[in-house]
């Protein structure tokens, strides 16, 4: 069985994330993922590639899925994120929350991607008209409460 | 003692490789690795305030004491998702 997190150089299966975590007592699915985008702060990106620290990520991966659970215990959710080369419109990261109502599993879902943006060694190589950068965003601090109550807020809306 | 260094993105590459093998005095921590890595690769320098560390794959802090055979990490801001 597909485990509910992890890392993959394939095609991530959104579809496939979802059945992982519906059941019948799920009133609500939600699914969101992560596409390259074809620009990025004014230039004009070709292709992305993803490096992780493999071992690592999962453990944070597996991280948000339990700080998740006991922020809503009703929700099951599911986190996969892709590695290596992506074209422009390719998914780079799938996650699929599901609950009895939907509040829970609409949260849930915005808390795990902000937290994959906090806490999970994985970093993007950009490639844009022109040359490429390494993306540095945050961080990775997992014990900083400051961050977790940010993603916890911006969760809840 | 001998320590394992994996380096990611950027740091990897500064330092031209993803993983270097050092020999360190004994109870060296993660910041004593740090600092003469700086020494080698004098761009790592600006790392100094945004940077994490993980030792054998779990997360750790700059004070943490090695031991011998030890994987320390050291990762740049992320840019997952």
């Amino acid at each position: 069985m597909t485990p509910r997190t992890g890392l993959t150089e394939h095609a991530l299966d959104v579809a496939g994330l979802a059945r992982l975590v519906e059941g019948p007592a799920h009133g609500a699915v939600v699914t969101f993922v992560g596409l390259v985008r074809d620009h990025n702060q004014g230039r004009r990106v070709t292709h992305l590639v993803y490096e992780a620290y493999e071992p690592l990520a999962v453990k944070a991966l597996d991280r948000i899925v339990t700080e998740a659970a006991a922020q809503w215990p009703s929700v099951q959710l599911a986190v996969h994120h892709r590695t290596g080369r992506m074209a422009i419109g390719e998914a780079s990261v799938a996650i699929a929350a599901a609950s009895p109502h939907r509040a829970d599993a609409f949260a849930a879902s915005r808390y795990a991607i902000e937290r994959i943006k906090q806490i999970v060694p994985i970093w993007k190589h950009e490639f844009f008209e022109g040359g490429d950068a390494w993306i540095e965003g945050a961080t990775a601090d997992p014990e900083n409460a400051d961050a977790r109550e940010q993603a916890l807020r911006t969760a809840c809306g | 003692m001998r320590v394992t260094v994996r380096l990611f993105a950027r740091l990897r590459d500064l330092a031209g490789q993803g993983e270097l093998v050092r020999e360190v005095p004994p109870a060296s921590t993660v910041a004593a690795v740090w600092d003469d890595l700086v020494s080698e690769f004098p761009a790592f320098a600006a790392y100094a305030s945004s940077l994490s560390c993980a030792v054998n794959a779990e997360y750790a802090r700059f004070p943490t004491p090695l031991a011998d055979g030890d994987e320390i990490a050291f990762l740049p801001p992320v840019s997952g998702g």
